[in-house]
């Protein structure tokens, strides 16, 4: 059951999305993945996109200013 | 509406800007779990090139030439601002300036997150191609009616 962390803040379109994927790709079952993300596209679309995929969605938490940090769980 | 998400393009420019689009809606659409086709003809040909310089490649001395001159995902050219190819550096250098995927790393990541790409068989034959000329994620080469029925039930768009 590990945890990781991927810090997309600094991306953009479609980065934001592909480097999310790749890490959700490389998870076990029961392992998590923490996404540092922007609000806007990023905060709206890689919680529903997980979700989509399968993927739990286990909490969306602001962290500061604009950082929102999401918890993907498979 | 379509239910499948299917995504299938047709990769007909050999321009930077025009292929950096073809790349963005390939890669984002495959992160977000869409099937994704790309079918490569005429100069976007260019982009799937082994050689991603400028090289003679081709069956006779007139397709050589054409090889030379069109070249590879490295030498392709702006549509607008080319600037006798100094545009595609400029754009190069703002996008990892500001932080956004170049050609190369969309590139790299349609690879991997294993988005279909093929070959036009007629393209190919004009300009003097093999397969073996492009990189080896080159999945098949194909022609009008095998792309139309791997495009079937999605969406399908030419740049």
């Amino acid at each position: 059951m590990a945890t990781k962390i991927l810090d997309i803040t600094k991306e953009h379109c479609p980065m934001t999305f592909v480097k999310t994927k790749i890490e959700l790709s490389k998870l076990q079952e029961g392992d998590t993945l923490e996404v540092l993300l922007s609000e806007g596209e990023p905060l709206d679309n890689v919680p529903r996109n997980a979700k989509e995929q399968g993927f739990n969605v286990l909490r969306v938490e602001h962290v500061e200013g604009t950082t929102h940090k999401v918890v993907i769980q498979k | 509406m379509n239910d499948t998400k299917k995504l299938s393009l047709i990769a007909f420019s050999g321009d930077f800007d025009k292929l950096t689009a073809v790349f963005t809606l390939a890669t984002g659409a495959a992160a977000v779990g869409y099937e994704v086709n790309i079918f490569f003809t005429f100069w976007g040909l260019d982009a799937i090139k082994k050689q991603q310089g400028r090289a003679f490649i081709g069956s006779n001395w007139l397709t050589k030439l054409f090889g030379f001159m069109m070249g590879g995902l490295k030498a392709t050219p702006t549509s607008r601002f080319n600037f006798c190819g100094a545009g595609p550096r400029i754009f190069r250098y703002l996008m990892r300036k500001n932080n956004v995927a170049t050609l190369e790393e969309l590139v790299e990541a349609a690879k991997v997150l294993g988005v279909n790409l093929y070959a036009c068989e007629m393209a190919m034959h004009v300009l003097g191609l093999t397969k073996e000329d492009f990189i080896p994620e080159v999945k098949d080469v194909l022609g009008v009616a095998s792309f139309l029925q791997l495009s079937e039930g999605g969406r399908t768009m030419f740049i």
